[in-house]
């Protein structure tokens, strides 16, 4: 694994075999409630979203939804959210503040949904609208990125106390196909495009743009309880303002300091 | 209507005439959709409106903050703000060069402070010209460091933006500015900030998708794409072509996403409107 290639990665961070939003969910969390819609307009499928206890803690979950089998993905629209699925999402985060539940998301998405509906529905707003409210939520927050993390529709449940991937995840400011059009006008030079991106997890914790990559294997599972344990109860110690103020700072420091 | 029409055409050429006698030295710009062509002066005059079609031109960022403000009265703020080239993508930093050279500008976004009819404001302008206002780390930070600015001083905060979007070439450190960006906003907003975004043609993708929606008031001008997908994605994702005015400013409007469309030339009046009723 430690030497496949950026593309690679890509290919593998989709795979249908890696685990989905209900695997992490059975698997870290125990007696989860599924909670639906925005309350303005329809329940987006691709996002998955509920409260759960982990250990002795009540948590949110929400995820990106992707599916396994063709039926699924279509009936889950590959993982790709409209804006009722980001106010499903925000609207459960305001929920987890109001009873100081932390949030846990769950990333893997080719991006926000790009249809007639959802830009009519106001996809830019309902992507912003999240960004601010989760900079600046009264409550501590996990971001993991498990799979493709890709575009605004990721970005949209990851602005939190801490950001996490897995070693084989993948997160990028577009797929490495739209990038290949985009730049080399050529989506067929996406593994080229992989390269260049640096959507690893390995480049993005040299970056400082993540911090913390998670093991695959055997001992993910295990490893992932622990981690998220011992962060959670860091990040439940400190106070709400404490709180805010250092994730401001966090997004705040993102810069060209690295190069 | 023979006579009325030779009286017109005369009135044109009297008009390029004398034109031509004022501004010979000046370089001469076709509109690109009617193809008239107009002396580079009268179009700074005109707005970039078209006199013939009154189609709108992109505006670059130095003037509109000349549109806007008081006379005199903008100072650049955070100049000292330059990119970097973080993924060091090939061909970024010819880009870059080719692009301060074009537009005078080190990145795609104007910082400073002014006044519109005596009121003191923070301004911010996304340049279009410069690839293709694309946001990255330079941009992102300006747009920071004027939001807190803003915050400091207690003044209003007022952004015009024309973007494609995400700067690509920054790969991950673009997309990071959108929740930057937004998070400096939010704060600002919640702690009792005024911010009015200004929507101009284009602003796609992670602009529009950050701080440009989170306008306290959020106006266009008329005709401005405004979207997340571009209309080209999206065609191509559900294989059709989409509808006349699709994602333009005044199909936002009918949708609930913005305030209210305001003619190019009604921006420095309505902008001092709102001003004056937010003491």
């Amino acid at each position: 694994m430690q030497t496949a290639s950026s593309y690679e990665k890509v290919l593998l961070a989709r795979s249908k075999d890696r685990p989905g939003i209900y695997d992490y969910i059975r698997t870290l969390f125990d007696g989860f409630i599924e909670f639906h819609g925005d309350r303005l307009y329809r329940d987006d499928p691709s996002i998955v979203g509920g409260i759960a206890m982990f250990h002795d803690i009540p948590v949110t979950v929400i995820g990106h939804h992707k599916g396994k089998t063709t039926e699924e993905q279509i009936a889950y629209n590959f993982g790709m959210t409209s804006p009722e699925g980001y106010r499903k999402a925000r609207r459960l985060m305001v929920q987890a503040e109001k009873f100081g539940r932390p949030v846990i998301t769950f990333i893997d998405t080719p991006g926000a949904y790009p249809g007639m509906e959802a830009e009519s529905n106001g996809q830019s707003n309902a992507i912003a609208e999240n960004l601010a409210f989760m900079s600046a939520m009264q409550t501590p927050s996990i971001a993991i990125i498990t799979g493709e993390g890709s575009s605004g529709g990721a970005l949209a449940l990851a602005v939190s106390d801490r950001v996490w991937m897995l070693e084989n995840a993948v997160y990028s400011i577009l797929s490495p196909e739209g990038f290949a059009s985009i730049l080399y006008k050529d989506a067929k030079r996406a593994s080229e495009a992989s390269d260049a991106m640096k959507l690893t997890a390995q480049d993005l914790k040299q970056f400082g743009l993540i911090d913390a990559i998670i093991p695959e294997g055997k001992k993910m599972f295990l490893a992932l309880d622990s981690m998220l344990l011992r962060e959670l109860n860091r990040l439940m110690k400190m106070n709400k303002t404490a709180l805010v103020e250092a994730r401001y700072q966090k997004f705040r420091e993102i810069d060209h300091m690295n190069d | 209507m023979l006579l009325n029409d030779i009286f017109s055409q005369r009135k044109i050429m009297w008009n390029r005439m004398a034109q031509k006698r004022k501004r010979g030295q000046e370089k001469i710009k076709a509109c690109p959709k009617c193809k008239m062509e107009y002396y580079s002066g009268e179009w700074k005059e005109n707005q970039y409106i078209c006199p013939s079609c009154h189609a709108y031109m992109p505006v670059p960022a130095k003037e509109r903050v000349a549109y806007i403000l008081d006379e005199n009265s903008f100072k650049e703020l955070f100049a000292q703000i330059i990119t970097k080239d973080p993924l060091d993508f090939d061909g970024y930093e010819e880009k870059l060069q080719l692009n301060q050279r074009k537009t005078g500008m080190q990145d795609a976004f104007l910082a400073g402070v002014g006044k519109i009819e005596n009121r003191k404001v923070a301004i911010g302008v996304l340049d279009g010209r410069f690839l293709m206002g694309s946001m990255g780390t330079a941009v992102g930070e300006k747009i920071v460091c004027l939001t807190e600015y803003a915050k400091k001083k207690n003044l209003p905060l007022i952004i015009f933006s024309a973007s494609g979007g995400a700067r690509m070439q920054e790969g991950l450190f673009s997309l990071m500015q959108m929740a930057k960006t937004a998070t400096a906003i939010e704060q600002f907003k919640q702690k009792g900030g005024l911010f009015i975004s200004c929507l101009t043609n284009p602003t796609t993708g992670g602009v529009s998708a950050s701080y440009a929606s989170l306008g306290d008031i959020i106006l266009a001008e008329p005709g401005a794409l405004i979207c997340f997908a571009g209309p080209r994605v999206i065609e191509q994702t559900i294989g059709q072509t989409l509808p006349e005015g699709f994602q333009r400013a005044e199909f936002l409007l009918e949708h609930g996403m913005i305030d209210c469309i305001v003619e190019r030339k009604d921006f420095r009046d309505t902008l001092s409107s709102i001003l004056q009723m937010h003491l």
